[in-house]
């Protein structure tokens, strides 16, 4: 029982706008899709129809040539359909058996059979490649744990179309194989698979076709083996991506070194970590996840406490115990999470970009007007694309969102920028923006240092690269010793 | 993305049912009002809406001070034990000086010694809770749960179970504060619109108030964005204390005496008045303007039922329930 799905004249509406514009295309069963596209393409949104968490506006979707109108993701998943979430939808306190059997409970008479459901757990755990007891709590799992819980739940629920979107996103590239190995497998027991993801290298080793949409729209689908990357990534911004990263221009060997780090211990995470960047220059942070890199730069923020380390900033030794002396001292962290630390979502642009510089607007009655012409100034000078500079953050897209927090940790001019995976969930277009105004940082005279799972764009980007592997500092690799192998090397201590 | 035409009609559409969302709870007033006239022809006097609107005044003042706590993500239940406390605190300090505890003073100066320790003991108490909360780490909701039971208990002792009942000739000279009109209204409806005007300058035009906001609203992003969130957290409990002790100065003349059932149940109405003039519990947003009607519509209810006989007013609470569980209801759909 294979599921061949078919979306005819497909348009969705939010309010009076509409996301999707009419979308046509049908899937055969047994294959593994990619579907490429910017962020606000419309990929998700068409994904959550077919899985039935939203509902069509207008057009119809064909489940084995029948029309369907799915009225909910359970509806869906009993017909076979299970899309799994960027952001995962397990329960944190309750077992792995438990979230996989959640509302399908096994029971016997009145009383769960919890040693049924753990036994059945167990097999679907082992299908994909988890060896985990089905007991344990989803908080002790590590993210790629959680990923391939989620895959089992899936598979619990006899699903035969899966729809994973940006599944690598938070995961390290063995980890990204094991995944991997996974897809590979389902597919051959004839699941169909539908993989979002803005790695388009992931993309060109792991799918049979990928589909292209733009602005709400199909604009073509092609056998990946006949395109290069670089074509994918045309067809998905509409024009030629001529290259994704700006030259590196030479940091002046008499630039001055503005953060000096020494000895940096955080108790659990990282132990006499030193290291130093200079103005102008881009340094990279490499490592797994869990290696210690967010925490150690967390600490040096005054996020969490430092059980010892020097910090000096501009050649004067520093005693930073919040993040509000950091930025005193001209010393900033974005985070890599965008939703739960980086920004206000539920709060409007100006009061985004306006957060950390309050004094500046507000002496002591907040200047509206100012706040104004400095979100037009911010949308202009960061490319941010939005119709209403009064609509709230979480209106933007991705991308967007990922450019308003990087003006708003921008906006106090500091002198040391720490970004920590700047591009994560970001599409190639914003990408490309960001890496540019990274460089144009580090022209100006600022000292950047860049955290990042994404091996091209530390490789693409920096000066210098740190590597970091179960809290401590492994090697600091120059420009010329950059490759994908060098770097996996160290960060996996397999050198 | 979208053509611009496109956005534009959004725009509009959106920002009208912005608006008209915001204007629930006036429309519900007004609904109320005409009813209230249609029922009883004293209601749409002039004494009587003075009258309802000098007792909304004690709710209203702590409800703007906890429309402050409420929009930074907190809760605190202690209010109405906190107002009977600092009132029956406020009395025993006044009849001590009254007696010539502190020598001989003025008796007006006894006066503003007691409204000046009304005030500092507000802020005190909020100090307190708001270290706890902060510093110490603990849900708001136990903190002043806690401290419900602490203030009430430690003002049914202070007044041995009776009542604490203020020296005669302050109690002459104090009343004025409750009774007087000022420009055709009584004080502590002055008081109230300044309070109100005061809370809502804060909160929508400073520094402190937009910390508020970002720290209900998300208070991970508020700490990375080197926001200091504990002295922000702090500070809204204090200023509901100052509220709270304003609210006790207004209403200790109207009686001149504090009861261990003094200030009962304010809590329920000031958070009550708080929601139904449309601020999430969980946070992040709202609107002082939107209390002050809350608190008001709460009391033309009551007042209606004193009014009219069709509901007992001993029914009263269960009216203003009624009203807070359907006002939550009609926002459930709201993030």
């Amino acid at each position: 029982m294979s599921v061949a799905v078919g979306f005819e004249a497909i348009c969705k509406d939010f309010g009076a706008v509409r996301v999707l514009h009419g979308v046509t295309f049908s899937l055969s069963p047994g294959r593994v899709y990619g579907l490429l596209g910017e962020n606000g393409a419309g990929k998700s949104t068409l994904m959550k129809i077919l899985a039935g968490y939203e509902s069509v506006s207008e057009g119809q979707l064909l489940i084995d040539g029948q029309p369907q109108r799915f009225s909910s993701s359970r509806a869906a998943e009993a017909a076979g359909i299970v899309l799994i979430h960027q952001e995962f939808n397990l329960a944190e306190h309750l077992t792995v058996a438990q979230n996989m059997f959640l509302g399908h409970e096994k029971t016997r008479g009145w009383l769960l059979d919890e040693a049924a459901m753990n036994q059945e757990a167990a097999r679907y755990l082992r299908q994909v490649g988890l060896d985990i007891s089905p007991d344990t709590k989803i908080r002790d799992l590590i993210v790629a744990e959680k990923q391939l819980v989620e895959i089992a739940k899936a598979l619990s629920r006899r699903a035969r179309f899966l729809i994973m979107d940006e599944p690598t996103a938070t995961l390290t590239s063995s980890e990204t194989q094991r995944l991997f190995a996974v897809m590979a497998q389902l597919k051959a027991d004839g699941v169909t698979i539908l993989y979002i993801s803005h790695k388009l290298d992931e993309v060109e080793r792991n799918t049979d076709e990928v589909i292209v949409m733009r602005d709400g729209r199909f604009v073509t689908r092609e056998l990946t083996a006949s395109l290069t990357r670089q074509q994918m990534a045309n067809l998905m911004v509409g024009r030629e991506l001529s290259d994704m990263f700006p030259t590196k221009t030479a940091v002046a060997p008499d630039a001055p070194v503005l953060l000096k780090v020494e000895g940096l211990s955080v108790s659990g995470w990282a132990k006499e970590l030193s290291f130093e960047v200079r103005a102008g220059e881009v340094l990279g942070f490499a490592g797994l996840v869990g290696a210690g890199r967010t925490e150690s730069f967390e600490a040096v923020l005054g996020l969490r406490p430092r059980s010892a380390g020097v910090i000096t900033l501009n050649g004067k030794p520093v005693d930073i115990r919040t993040p509000k002396q950091a930025m005193q001292h001209g010393l900033t962290y974005l985070s890599e999470d965008r939703k739960g630390k980086g920004l206000h979502v539920n709060l409007g642009l100006r009061e985004n970009l306006t957060m950390m510089t309050m004094e500046r607007y507000a002496r002591p009655w907040l200047d509206v007007k100012a706040e104004k012409a400095a979100l037009a100034t911010a949308v202009q000078d960061f490319n941010i694309r939005t119709g209403d500079l009064e609509s709230r953050a979480r209106m933007l897209s991705g991308g967007n969102q990922q450019k308003l927090a990087l003006a708003k940790y921008l906006h106090s001019d500091p002198r040391v920028i720490v970004l920590d995976e700047p591009s994560r969930g970001v599409d190639v277009g914003a990408k490309r923006d960001i890496y540019f105004l990274i460089h144009r940082l580090a022209a100006e005279g600022r000292a950047v240092i860049v955290i990042s799972s994404e091996l091209i764009e530390l490789i693409g980007l920096c000066h210098r690269v740190a590597v970091m592997r179960a809290g401590s500092l492994q090697t600091t690799l120059g420009a010329e010793h950059l490759t994908e192998e060098e770097l996996i090397a160290h960060a996996t201590g397999t050198h | 993305m979208q053509p611009a035409r496109t956005d534009t009609t959004v725009h509009s559409l959106g920002k009208l049912g912005a608006r008209i969302k915001g204007f629930g709870p006036v429309l519900g007033l007004l609904a109320l009002c005409i009813a209230g006239t249609l029922l009883n022809g004293d209601f749409a006097t002039i004494d009587n809406m003075m009258n309802v609107l000098t007792r909304t005044a004690f709710i209203g003042i702590i409800a703007v001070g906890m429309t402050f706590v409420i929009i930074s993500g907190g809760i605190d239940l202690s209010v109405g034990s906190m107002a009977a406390l600092i009132a029956g605190c406020m009395i025993y300090f006044m009849n001590q000086l009254a007696q010539g505890v502190a020598g001989d003073l003025a008796p007006l100066t006894m006066l503003v010694l007691g409204i000046a320790m009304a005030l500092v003991l507000g802020a005190g108490f909020g100090l307190m809770h708001g270290l706890l909360i902060s510093k110490g780490n603990i849900e708001p909701f136990i903190v002043t749960l806690g401290t419900l039971g602490i203030f009430r208990a430690v003002l049914t002792y202070l007044a041995d179970g009776g009542a604490l009942t203020l020296d005669a000739t302050l109690s002459d000279l104090y009343s004025p504060v409750y009774y007087t009109s000022v420009l055709g209204a009584p004080i502590p409806i002055w008081i109230f619109l300044f309070v109100a005007a005061a809370g809502a300058v804060i909160l929508n035009r400073t520094t402190f108030g937009r910390h508020v906001q970002a720290i209900g609203s998300n208070e991970q992003v508020a700490r990375y964005a080197a926001i200091n969130v504990d002295r922000v957290k702090i500070l809204t409990y204090m200023l509901l204390g100052v509220c709270v002790g304003i609210a006790t100065v207004l209403y200790v003349p109207r009686l001149g005496s504090a009861t261990p059932t003094t200030g009962l149940l304010w809590e329920l109405e000031a958070i009550a008045a708080v929601v139904v003039g449309g601020t999430a519990l969980k946070g992040g947003e709202g609107r002082i303007i939107g209390t002050v009607i809350g608190a008001i519509l709460l009391s033309v209810i009551s007042n209606i039922l004193n009014l009219t006989s069709i509901i007992s007013v001993y029914l009263n609470a269960a009216v203003q329930g009624v009203v807070i569980i359907a006002v939550a209801f009609l926002q459930r759909g709201r993030k």
